[in-house]
């Protein structure tokens, strides 16, 4: 099968955060500021990016923001005729800089929040006062008219704040709220006995986003990632490897997935050196896990191979040590019950300190 | 999703565009981590929409472009707009 243009990209501008959340995507080896693509190599690849099919990019970090050129890259980005969604903390941004956002073509704003009231928000954001100033953003966001999408990741410790998470994504006018329990990939992979969900409380989140999509039809839409380690059947991770969406890490590694730098054997180009054409079609680390002659059984032969493609590669390696085995989220891996068995120890922790994210 | 009323103006609001995919030779429909393809019709319906006109004119212009029947035109782009509407990709004024 011929290989698909990208359709999304996901470019981290920088691994700086005020923030240390101890679930945090990025990779445990932080990227310094020194390493961080100049604005004329961000600019060009999203030139590269949209002459590839790229139609949808997502600037993201750690903190966006706290790149001192954002608004000349969302001018950039959206000169290449990009759909420009900025994912952020909202530290770091002024109502000025909104502004001059805005005027620069912005399409769309995905506000992070790590609680839904001070006390849990700065503690598991590890930054006193950042709950205060999101507030603020989101009503700068509303009066300056940017779409708006709340993300809240859910864990066992603020999982209980779901139902006021969906009552402040409406009264701060969001069109999308993100419900995503946390993965544990990055920093989360540190802290599962502190983070891990029960069981019950996985399947109460589920029950809650489901009434809610009833209750809210037409006025809140609700994008939901269950707690895959309780799950039966995998994610559709990345819609499969290197088929709709890429990565650029701060430094211009090109990375089919933000985790993806955790399977050791595979080598990734950076786009300083080839471009992002030659990455995409070309690179051994992007053709690793496309179509099925890597996968094994049960995969092989499952009939749901086309449409999960095995699950996650990062998580298959994490947890068997294979990242060509089926993600042991699946019902028929081997792993399978060994995963639920770690998933219940996890959630059964009860004295876990958190293990909070380094700065880079 | 109710039928829409034939004066009210259906308009796409803010973060949803359409923009031609060169690369892949159609129209979509750019929404908040949403990428719609849309066919010929779909792309038709949507070029009607001008953020002044109302539903009923929208209708009438489509019904003498396609040379079809104003009723069954309604009842299909309500349906389109309808569903757009659930997801948030489409506001009545």
């Amino acid at each position: 099968m011929p290989v698909p243009p990208p359709i999304a990209m996901l470019a981290e501008l920088t691994h700086r955060c005020p923030l240390s959340c101890p679930y945090c995507s990025n990779p445990l080896e932080l990227a310094a500021k020194a390493q961080e693509l100049p604005t004329q190599t961000w600019i060009d690849a999203f030139d590269q990016a949209a002459a590839l099919g790229v139609l949808q990019l997502h600037l993201s970090g750690g903190e966006p923001a706290a790149r001192q050129d954002l608004v000349e890259l969302v001018a950039g980005a959206r000169a290449a005729g990009l759909y420009t969604n900025l994912i952020t903390s909202g530290l770091g941004l002024t109502q000025a800089r909104l502004e001059a956002l805005s005027e620069a073509g912005l399409d769309h704003i995905q506000l992070s929040l790590q609680g839904t009231d001070a006390e849990m928000a700065d503690r598991i954001g590890g930054m006193k006062g950042a709950f205060a100033r999101k507030m603020k953003l989101a009503q700068w966001v509303s009066e300056i008219g940017f779409p708006l999408t709340l993300n809240v990741v859910l864990h066992r410790q603020n999982l209980h704040q779901l139902p006021r998470a969906l009552e402040m994504a409406q009264e701060m006018g969001a069109r999308r709220i993100e419900v995503a329990t946390v993965q544990f990939h990055g920093w989360a992979m540190q802290n599962r006995n502190a983070l891990m969900p029960s069981k019950a409380q996985a399947d109460e989140a589920a029950a809650l986003v489901a009434q809610a999509r009833q209750n809210l039809k037409g006025r809140l839409v609700i994008d939901f990632v269950p707690a895959d380690y309780h799950e039966d059947y995998p994610k559709r991770c990345m819609g499969g490897w290197g088929s709709s969406g890429l990565n650029i890490a701060p430094d211009g590694t090109v990375l089919p997935c933000h985790a993806a730098q955790t399977i050791p054997h595979l080598r990734f180009p950076n786009l300083r050196e080839q471009s992002l054409s030659e990455i995409w079609y070309h690179s051994s680390g992007f053709n690793a896990y496309r179509g099925d002659d890597w996968m094994q059984e049960p995969c092989r032969s499952c009939a749901l191979k086309t449409k999960d493609f095995g699950g996650c590669r990062c998580q298959a390696l994490a947890i068997t040590g294979d990242a060509a085995a089926t993600d042991p989220t699946c019902i028929k891996s081997p792993a399978h019950q060994k995963l639920q068995a770690m998933a219940d120890q996890f959630a059964g922790t009860e004295h876990a300190p958190l293990v909070m994210r380094e700065n880079a | 999703m109710s039928p829409i009323p034939a004066d009210s103006i259906p308009y796409l609001p803010r973060g949803v565009r359409l923009h031609r995919d060169h690369v892949r030779a159609r129209w979509v429909l750019l929404a908040p981590e949403r990428t719609i393809a849309l066919d010929e019709i779909g792309h038709a319906i949507l070029s009607e929409l001008d953020g002044a006109r109302p539903f009923a004119d929208v209708v009438a212009r489509l019904a003498a472009k396609f040379d079809a029947p104003a009723p069954q035109i309604a009842d299909d782009v309500s349906g389109f707009l309808g569903t757009l509407r659930a997801r948030r990709f489409l506001e009545l004024a």
